[in-house]
């Protein structure tokens, strides 16, 4: 232990990693929320509520197809973001590890199957 | 020299010691709207998937969230949307350095629970 160096030994631990990446990536979706949250809002609170079909022709429409599919993409993978980082917080050890994986293999999941669903109904 | 006291330093004291604040309590919060947007999520590529594959899916996921419950879930899913999009342009404005005082931090805090509930009031009316 002695041999090494202090700075070989703190390389790569905590906010030497990746932290900067990390928090400029929460600074760009952070503002990319202030548009997108309210046009998903009121695009899906428009869609609900119709038939089967009227729900098809509403999602079948560019405009609604493409802020559902912006906002699936992009509220969801900073969610995930959000998630991730409680876990970072709370949870250590290998069930951590786990449970960051399942968050991220649940997020992109769900934007995957929203995205099959929105080509499906708009195509 | 870093092997001088090692596993003996004062650590730094964690959320339970502190008194809950409108600063910590309205950031506790972002988190924890941000993990719920996630079950958000969840509903809304559910109901999609449904419309897309067949009548009688969606049929039971729309009936579900069009029911009083599905109302109420949809209704506080909203508030929280809302609050975390107000919540993390308060930490952009933070990060750029403005309104860093504690007085105006707390002023912020307040306004983001008066305004994501004027605003899904908003919404309840409009949709």
């Amino acid at each position: 232990m002695r041999y090494l160096t202090d700075r070989k030994r703190a390389e790569g631990l905590g906010a030497s990693g990746s932290g900067t990446h990390h928090h400029w990536q929460m600074m760009v979706s952070s503002i990319l929320l202030v548009p997108l949250v309210p046009l998903f809002i009121f695009t899906f609170g428009y869609g609900l509520g119709g038939t089967h079909e009227e729900v098809l022709a509403y999602f079948g429409r560019p405009f609604p197809a493409l802020v559902m599919a912006l906002s699936l993409i992009v509220i969801t993978l900073h969610v995930m973001h959000e998630a991730k980082a409680a876990i970072e917080d709370y949870m250590h050890g290998v069930a951590g590890k786990l449970t960051l994986i399942f968050a991220t293999a649940f997020s992109y999941t769900l934007i995957a199957a929203g995205l099959f669903a929105i080509a499906r109904i708009a195509l | 020299m870093a092997d001088v006291n090692r596993g003996n330093r004062p650590l730094s004291p964690h959320l339970s010691i502190y008194r809950p604040q409108l600063t910590s309590v309205s950031s506790i919060m972002v988190r924890i709207t941000g993990i719920a947007s996630l079950g958000l999520a969840l509903l809304v590529v559910w109901w999609l998937l449904a419309a897309a594959t067949s009548a009688g899916s969606f049929t039971v996921i729309d009936g579900l969230l069009r029911s009083w419950f599905g109302s109420l879930v949809l209704l506080g899913a909203t508030w929280a949307l809302w609050y975390h999009m107000l919540g993390r342009l308060r930490h952009v404005i933070w990060d750029f350095g403005y309104l860093v005082q504690v007085e105006v931090s707390n002023k912020m805090g307040l306004g983001m629970f008066i305004g994501a509930t004027v605003l899904t009031a908003i919404t309840a009316l409009v949709v």
